[in-house]
């Protein structure tokens, strides 16, 4: 007697779910809660075709990104960190969907294979290729260096000689250094101009204690 | 002749997703440093002027492509030409004015808008006004006073992005008295 009552009672509710459910399916209720239906973002697939821009749109976008910058700014270090700045945000956006597409949502957790996840996934689909170089700090374990021989965001840009210090990959560094910190891997990156351009990668001591505290397990 | 021969339009081709992006880090930044939406939509449309004007020489020299008769064909160019070679899409020209001095360019895939949703504070934001510069900049240095606005955009919530660009008339060059 009681068991029939919950049936009842269990069906009841599972409809009402069922409808709810449906509902949300089937109508645009899901738009206008998530994105005012302002757009479809939320229901487009994660992977999508490979799209291609020319590289002299990019050129010539990322030129106006940096005079732009450099107007309102007085040294090559402040334009440095603008750069830098604008690159953190798009290492921020790009982080997400990079780990969903190419890593299945898994994250690493080792310095060492986040920084190849940056050399190789990160550098294919942001420029098309593998970085040139990785390599480790002869005297300090917590610095680390991707060399880029010929950096595409460098490919067209000639550098003035009254600001030869000036390297526009410091968007790249940006980039990085989102990258980094957002999976859990505090660092400062910067760029220089060493063999082509090379980022140098400077992890906070925890990064590197805790990576130690893991390999002595 | 020869020379000719050698180029392509094929130029150089990257993942339009760093485009984007960096494309929106350029937006933010300037809705960080103005203080309006009109004001973004300023410097975005001389931003893209600036552009365009650098472009068109890049344009003529990889296409070969020599002096439109008339404003259709010019219409075309900008659409099968131009934005296949930069942004990988083919916009479809619509809706001519009776006097054949206005057009709409529709657009189905806008590069630019990839990733993008407008916050609700930022309503009045043109977000990819830079095209409009980059049009007007081009085509002046081709001696062609155009306007260039957006109609509709998806950002907004209209079903297409539609750019729309009337002729204002033709540029003549002031040479100096004497030159030929």
């Amino acid at each position: 007697m009681v068991a029939v009552v919950e049936d009842g009672w269990m069906k009841e509710e599972e409809k009402q779910g069922n409808r709810t459910f449906a509902e949300l399916l089937s109508t645009k209720k899901m738009d206008t809660r998530f994105t005012r239906g302002k757009s479809s973002i939320l229901e487009r697939p994660l992977t999508r075709p490979k799209t291609e821009v020319s590289v002299s749109a990019f050129a010539l976008l990322f030129s106006e990104m940096v005079q732009y910058c450099q107007s309102r700014v007085y040294s090559v270090s402040e334009l440095q960190t603008r750069l830098a700045d604008m690159g953190q945000s798009v290492g921020a956006s790009m982080l997400d969907v990079l780990v969903l597409r190419e890593k299945n949502g898994k994250r690493e957790t080792k310095v060492l294979n986040m920084l190849l996840f940056i050399k190789v996934n990160v550098w294919k689909s942001l420029f098309g290729k593998e970085a040139d170089k990785l390599e480790q700090a002869n005297d300090d374990d917590k610095t680390y260096y991707i060399i880029e021989k010929e950096p595409l965001i460098n490919a067209y840009i000639s550098v003035p000689k009254e600001n030869s210090s000036l390297n526009c990959a410091a968007f790249t560094a940006g980039i990085v250094e989102a990258i980094l910190t957002h999976s859990g891997f505090p660092a400062k990156v910067t760029a220089h101009w060493h063999k082509g351009t090379t980022l140098m990668i400077k992890f906070n001591e925890s990064v590197i204690a805790r990576d130690k505290a893991l390999d002595g397990r | 002749m020869s020379r000719q021969s050698n180029r392509t339009t094929d130029s150089k081709k990257m993942n339009s997703e760093l485009f984007t992006l960096t494309y929106g880090a350029l937006v933010t930044q300037l809705c960080k440093d103005y203080e309006n939406d009109e004001e973004v939509n300023k410097q975005l449309d001389k931003m893209g002027y600036n552009i365009g004007v650098r472009l068109i020489e890049d344009f003529l020299a990889r296409s070969t492509i020599g002096r439109c008769q008339d404003f259709r064909e010019t219409a075309d160019v900008i659409a099968k030409v131009a934005f296949k070679m930069y942004l990988g899409i083919t916009p479809s020209v619509t809706n001519w004015s009776p006097a054949g001095d206005e057009f709409s360019l529709i657009l189905e895939n806008n590069p630019l808008v990839d990733f993008v949703e407008l916050p609700d504070n930022h309503n009045t934001l043109i977000y990819s006004n830079l095209l409009c510069g980059v049009l007007r900049g081009a085509l002046e240095m081709v001696q062609m006073a155009v306007d260039v606005r957006f109609a509709q955009d998806t950002l907004r919530g209209d079903n297409v992005t539609e750019i729309r660009m009337k002729f204002i008339k033709r540029i003549e060059e002031n040479l100096p008295a004497g030159d030929e």
